[in-house]
């Protein structure tokens, strides 16, 4: 049995990678929400997961207009750089000003106030190219 | 620390431990090791401000005997063994005849004729081979690798937490810096130097392998935190501490990593002639730390610009939970002054710090 608690650090007992139904998500580990014709974007519990502590994240501009599949920032973690890449095509109309000072959000809460972006999207734009839950989860098992 | 993937990668005795913990493992050395357990800066946390372990058993350890073994260490390593009395140990280095470095071990002196040596684990084949090369003392020379394990306590707490758990609480207490106690932890007998690779207290407890898992399920019941080789690197940096392959390697003079301290002024040794020339001489470069006024994550490789003019290259980069910053080692060039700022060239963008002495952590 694990102790509760460690000298001087709190222990959890590892916990299943968590994968919301409702939300659409790439084979590179983003997740996108769609609001009407705004879509909120993040990294998956899982890309959490695997980066360890995040402690930076590097975001567009409000304005900028991003191409699906372009790179548009990096996360990076105690361990490793990791690119971002835009799930769908449109314009950046707002960043998570939290992860300036709290990235480890993206960790604690990847779906909620770990969030990174927010993107109008482009008009015409088909969102038949985003996994489902069960397709993403799918997808990590290769 | 090429990962071949085509060979299987190697176990330690506490394998089946790290994976039942839920640890991310990866290939190192050669092995398959725990990188986190849970997290990189709270594993950090947990060896700065109270007790963790790691398991480094991947680590050589060699058992050498013989009436001759001084003089062999004496010519094979950079330290003065000769200062060494019976259990006691010293950082050393493992030269080359062209002055660079084959690797960086501990050698501790049991008795006059028995010496034992706990060398990096990429480094193993070719420290045996490179030490046998040399034996021409009738040196017996034990690779105890896979009969042993070794789990290094390290922190604040850790002597405190390892002299409850021992039958020789004093002795672990009172011990100092590379003194090596033979005790009990936990029933199971261990060979224990009083060393580290974090810059904090704790020991380096070395036990048969089939006694491992209990010595290490016995530190954590005992509140030991499991720390991974993510955390391991962070404190390592943190405290100043070279990385063999980053700060040292065949080619470069430990010289520049500022390793002097470790290198005999006074005796003949494998190596002396083209280390003394560059100590006459003075190294071309030497190892600094660059402190990040930013949180982004410095690697090595990357350029090291004072007043838009490069002066060096990073050799091993963190996060430091410590600083709440990223921090780095750098070669620069050596008259480059410490103090003064500096810009690293971080994926296209220039991130500013300062170049400042490359202890960053220094326990209190």
């Amino acid at each position: 049995m694990l102790p509760k608690q460690c000298l001087g650090l709190l222990w959890y007992p590892g916990k299943v990678v968590n994968i919301p139904s409702e939300l659409k998500y790439t084979k590179s580990h983003e997740w996108v929400k769609i609001e009407g014709d705004t879509a909120v974007i993040g990294i998956t519990d899982h890309a959490q997961s695997e980066l360890g502590d995040v402690v930076f994240v590097d975001l567009p501009s409000p304005g900028r207009i991003v191409q699906a599949e372009e790179s548009f920032g990096t996360v990076e973690s105690v361990k490793t750089v990791s690119d971002l890449y835009a799930p769908i095509a449109g314009e950046v109309l707002e960043v998570n000003d939290m992860l300036g000072a709290q990235s480890e959000l993206v960790n604690s809460d990847p779906y909620g106030n770990g969030w990174l972006l927010k993107i109008k999207i482009a008009d015409g734009t088909s969102l038949d190219g985003l996994l489902s839950a069960e397709g993403y989860e799918a997808s990590l098992d290769n | 620390m090429a990962d071949t993937p085509s060979i299987p990668l190697l176990t330690t005795p506490l394998t089946e431990e790290h994976i039942a913990l839920g640890a991310r493992m990866v290939g190192f050395a050669g092995y398959s090791m725990p990188v986190q357990y849970q997290s990189v800066i709270a594993e950090s946390k947990a060896v700065r401000e109270g007790a963790g372990m790691f398991d480094v058993s991947h680590m050589a350890r060699l058992i050498l005997t013989g009436d001759k073994v001084l003089e062999y260490l004496e010519w094979i390593t950079s330290n003065d063994v000769s200062k060494l009395t019976d259990g006691k140990g010293q950082y050393s280095l493992l030269p080359n005849s062209q002055g660079g470095t084959v690797d960086d071990i501990i050698v501790y002196r049991i008795t006059e004729n028995e010496f034992r040596m706990v060398v990096n684990a990429s480094n193993h084949a070719k420290d045996v081979s490179h030490i046998t090369n040399l034996n021409t003392f009738a040196v017996e020379i034990q690779d105890v690798t896979n009969e042993t394990a070794m789990i290094a306590v390290q922190g604040p707490k850790a002597k405190e937490v390892l002299a409850k758990m021992s039958d020789q609480p004093e002795t672990i207490s009172l011990a100092d810096l590379f003194d090596v106690v033979h005790c009990k932890i936990a029933e199971i007998e261990c060979f224990a130097p009083c060393s580290g690779y974090t810059g904090e207290d704790g020991f380096e407890l070395i036990c048969a392998s089939d006694k491992a898992a209990s010595l290490w399920k016995a530190l954590l019941g005992a509140g030991v935190a499991p720390c991974g080789l993510g955390s391991r690197d962070v404190l390592r940096v943190e405290a100043g501490l070279p990385l063999y392959g980053h700060e040292l390697d065949d080619d470069r003079s430990p010289l520049e990593a500022g390793l002097g301290w470790v290198i005999s002024k006074t005796k003949s040794f494998v190596g002396s002639e083209p280390i003394n020339q560059v100590r006459a001489e003075g190294a071309k470069t030497k190892l600094v730390g660059v402190q990040l006024e930013g949180k982004r994550l410095p690697l090595a490789g990357m350029e090291v610009r004072v007043d838009g003019k490069a002066v060096g290259v990073i050799s091993s980069g963190i996060y430091s939970p410590l600083l709440e910053k990223g921090a780095a080692f750098a070669f620069v060039a050596s008259e480059t002054k410490l103090g003064v700022s500096c810009v690293v060239e971080m994926r296209g963008k220039e991130e500013p710090g300062t170049l400042v002495n490359k202890r960053f952590f220094k326990r209190a």
